[in-house]
């Protein structure tokens, strides 16, 4: 699964550190994701999709969508 | 610069707090068991009563370790709790094929001794340490 987890941080000019704290995961929780390593759960991409305040389709795609 | 809203910002402080309830349990869970395994011989001369209570407090100690554990791993994020749940798998899985073959071993007589179950255990937490440092490693 593909995301877009690191551009939408860096146009918020966020650290690793701050993401994580506000989506209360460590910050190697958030570079697996960024890396693509990681797929987070329903309940991380609904946290996620919250703070960026966009739809899951637009920060998680799925590979075969592609 | 505009930093994001943090829903929730002691989950670092709840975690440090898992973490050191659930050594506080493993200490005791630790001491509990060398009274009950070494206070019958130097302490209380085999006496029925005070072996039987010092088993019954360390099971006690376990239960606390193991409701201490769960708290820990519920508190995990969705990516440390993938871990544990592989380091633990590996663990298990180990501990479950590697003993029953080293209990055969006296079984068939290839070894004269007994097979101890404290060397089960070592195996298995080294399993666990591996798992826990690959796993960390992987997703690095």
């Amino acid at each position: 699964m593909k995301n877009r987890l690191k551009v939408l941080r860096a146009e918020r000019d966020w650290t690793q550190a701050q993401l994580a704290e506000a989506l209360e995961v460590s910050r190697q929780t958030v570079n697996a994701i960024e890396t693509g390593k990681f797929d987070p759960s329903l309940p991380l991409a609904f946290k996620v999709s919250r703070l960026f305040e966009l739809s899951i389709e637009e920060i998680f795609q799925d590979d075969e969508s592609i | 610069m505009n930093t994001p809203a943090t829903e929730n910002s002691n989950w670092t402080t709840r975690l440090k707090k898992n973490t050191l309830r659930l050594g506080y349990w493993t200490t005791a869970w630790v001491i509990t068991l060398a009274i009950a395994a070494f206070g019958p011989k130097f302490a209380w001369d085999y006496a029925t009563l005070p072996s039987i209570l010092a088993l019954l407090v360390n099971l006690a100690a376990g239960l606390g370790w193991i409701h201490a554990n769960k708290l820990n791993l519920r508190d995990l994020d969705d990516l440390q709790q993938k871990i544990q749940l592989e380091a633990t798998a590996l663990s298990l899985s180990v501990g479950v094929v590697a003993g029953l073959s080293y209990e055969l071993l006296e079984d068939i007589h290839l070894i004269s001794f007994q097979p101890e179950i404290s060397h089960l255990v070592v195996l298995m937490s080294l399993a666990y340490a591996i798992g826990v440092f690959t796993g960390n490693r992987r997703y690095r």
